[in-house]
């Protein structure tokens, strides 16, 4: 049984915003008598997080997704709550617990601009006391995994956001944490470099057992990458629990396009008591629920005479765009 | 890598201020008034000039950029205090400068060769730690006001603000010694006398209070650490890692 590594209980996080108003009036007013309100961003909210888990975050712009993963490798400070991640008080940043993670945050980079980026993975490893014999061999493993070779002595202001995003990962990932914050770590890049940085944590997370936080607007990411997504839906929790039972829940059937030998076969399918979403000539769409898809496409295979049938299923953007303005999901 | 070194050339001439000053000095017979000589007076600001070169600070300028930026957030995740990375940059530049203000007093040198004087080695070696003393001492107060980032966002006004009794009350533009005594007895109660005007004094070789100058050098590194650690530990639970 792996044991938690993240424990939240009620966690809140509230901050003070100021608004003004537009014009040279507003400025003024602004300037004399500055107007703030507390908003609450994160509200009361709890999970578990077990160890090699990989888990989504999903949310709209602002829903909170962020500032979880910012309280949870102690960049921000709780408002109220608690948090223990690898049994340690995130906030403190004892050097112990800083050393067992590690946050990426899209195009915020850490790399130094002007020098290549194998300088920088050296400073890092002097950070993280790592000895250069070691660094070196830890920069060796990354590299192969990651498939960069000679962007490591170019300059980094001259590389590519791909070889960026990538050299970003290998000096956020040389001192080997346990735990990984990852915030859209995908944004900007193109397909092939999605896919490959993908393929990346899945074998990282295969190899080390880390566990992954992350969150992203790129729904590949989330299919790819998690078993287990969190909603958060104006700082509270809609959903915790497998993607897969959210998927099924938000989209119980499925369409299947079937194709007849004969318009008489379609019409007597069509009268057959299946739920008809449109037909044309020898072409019908049923809808059929997702638990009866077998025992379903095996009446209609041994009843009439068909060409072709295609499954679709709906796209997961759509069905995941469902959870992202709804409060609650009951599973 | 042209633009690189033209920018270090630049860094170093940019503080060239001491030489302006002694110009303005020496075509108006001030230093009379004080009873130094125009050799010692020319030693006073040349010495000045190094003595800015290696401990001049920008690091409230680093962090607010940073802050502002969102770039301070990786680095707060790392097991070793952001202000190190400041610290270890001032150095390294600290050490590319050197070359190019050898060579600005070389030229000093070619055009005041009465000026020239060789310091003994133990008066170079306590001028060595005490222009370091200075840097810690402006590194200290910058990086305090730097914290203040975490409430203000804009702590390089505050900034602006202190550079103006740093400029007068530390030797840069005037030796202590010109002011009024009454002046005199307070400026030297504030760290500002310690960061130009004793290290220059004693490298050119002036009359100077080695060990009070140390001492004070010291006391004040002393009262601003504490109070960069509390300020910092307040200020980290105010962040809000904006721009990230």
């Amino acid at each position: 049984m792996e044991q938690n590594i993240i424990d939240v209980r009620n966690l809140s996080k509230s901050f003070d915003i100021s608004s003004k108003e537009p014009g040279l009036k507003g400025t003024i007013k602004h300037f004399f008598r500055r107007q703030t309100k507390s908003l609450k961003v994160i509200k009361d909210i709890s999970f578990e997080i077990k160890e090699g888990e990989i888990v989504g975050f999903l949310g709209a712009n602002g829903a909170g997704k962020t500032t979880i993963l910012k309280m949870l490798c102690g960049l921000i400070y709780p408002s109220k709550g608690s948090i223990s991640v690898s049994g340690y008080l995130p906030f403190r940043r004892k050097e112990n617990f800083l050393k067992n993670i590690t946050l990426i945050m899209g195009q915020k980079q850490q790399l130094i601009w002007d020098l290549p980026p194998i300088e920088s993975f050296y400073l890092n490893a002097s950070i993280y006391d790592i000895d250069k014999f070691e660094a070196k061999r830890r920069i060796k493993k990354l590299s192969e995994m990651l498939e960069v070779d000679e962007e490591l002595f170019i300059p980094v202001r001259k590389l590519s956001l791909g070889q960026r995003m990538k050299s970003e990962l290998l000096a956020a990932l040389i001192h080997e944490p346990n735990i990984l914050f990852l915030d859209e770590p995908t944004l900007g890049l193109d397909i092939n470099a999605q896919r490959n940085l993908r393929k990346f944590l899945i074998k990282y997370n295969k190899e080390t057992n880390a566990t992954i936080c992350l969150t992203s607007h790129y729904m590949k990411d989330i299919t790819s990458l998690c078993k287990r997504v969190i909603c958060v839906h104006e700082g509270a929790i809609s959903y915790d629990g497998k993607l897969d039972l959210l998927l099924k829940k938000l989209s119980p059937v499925k369409e299947i396009l079937i194709v007849c030998s004969s318009e008489e076969d379609a019409i007597k399918l069509e009268n057959s008591g299946f739920t008809v979403k449109n037909k044309n000539k020898n072409e019908i769409t049923i809808k059929i629920a997702n638990n009866s898809i077998t025992s379903s496409l095996k009446t209609i295979l041994n009843n009439f005479d068909i060409e072709d049938l295609y499954i679709n299923e709906p796209p997961i953007d759509e069905v995941i765009g469902k959870v992202l303005i709804k409060k609650d999901y009951e599973i | 890598m042209l633009e690189y070194r033209v920018e270090i050339a630049l860094w170093a001439i940019s503080g060239i201020i001491p030489f302006f000053m002694l110009n303005i000095w020496t075509n108006n017979n001030l230093n009379e008034s004080i009873n130094i000589s125009d050799i010692m007076l020319s030693r006073y600001f040349l010495c000045a000039f190094f003595v800015r070169q290696f401990s001049v600070v920008w690091v409230v300028f680093s962090f607010e950029e940073d802050s502002l930026m969102g770039k301070v957030s990786p680095y707060l995740i790392q097991p070793l205090n952001p202000f190190f990375r400041y610290f270890a940059q001032h150095l390294a530049e600290q050490i590319t400068r050197f070359p190019f203000a050898l060579i600005i007093a070389f030229f000093f040198f070619i055009f005041n060769p009465e000026s020239l004087w060789i310091p003994n080695l133990g008066i170079l070696l306590l001028s060595i730690v005490s222009t370091f003393l200075s840097f810690l001492i402006q590194f200290l107060i910058q990086s305090i006001v730097a914290c203040l980032c975490f409430w203000t966002e804009k702590a390089s006004s505050i900034e602006r603000l202190l550079f103006i009794p740093t400029l007068f009350l530390s030797g840069l533009l005037a030796p202590v010694v010109s002011f009024p005594a009454y002046v005199k007895s307070w400026i030297y109660l504030t760290p500002f006398p310690y960061l130009i005007d004793f290290p220059a004094n004693l490298l050119s070789g002036n009359e100077t209070n080695i060990s009070g100058g140390l001492s004070m050098q010291i006391l004040w590194i002393f009262l601003l650490f504490p109070l960069f650690k509390k300020i910092w530990s307040e200020g980290t639970k105010k962040y809000t890692a904006m721009g990230s």
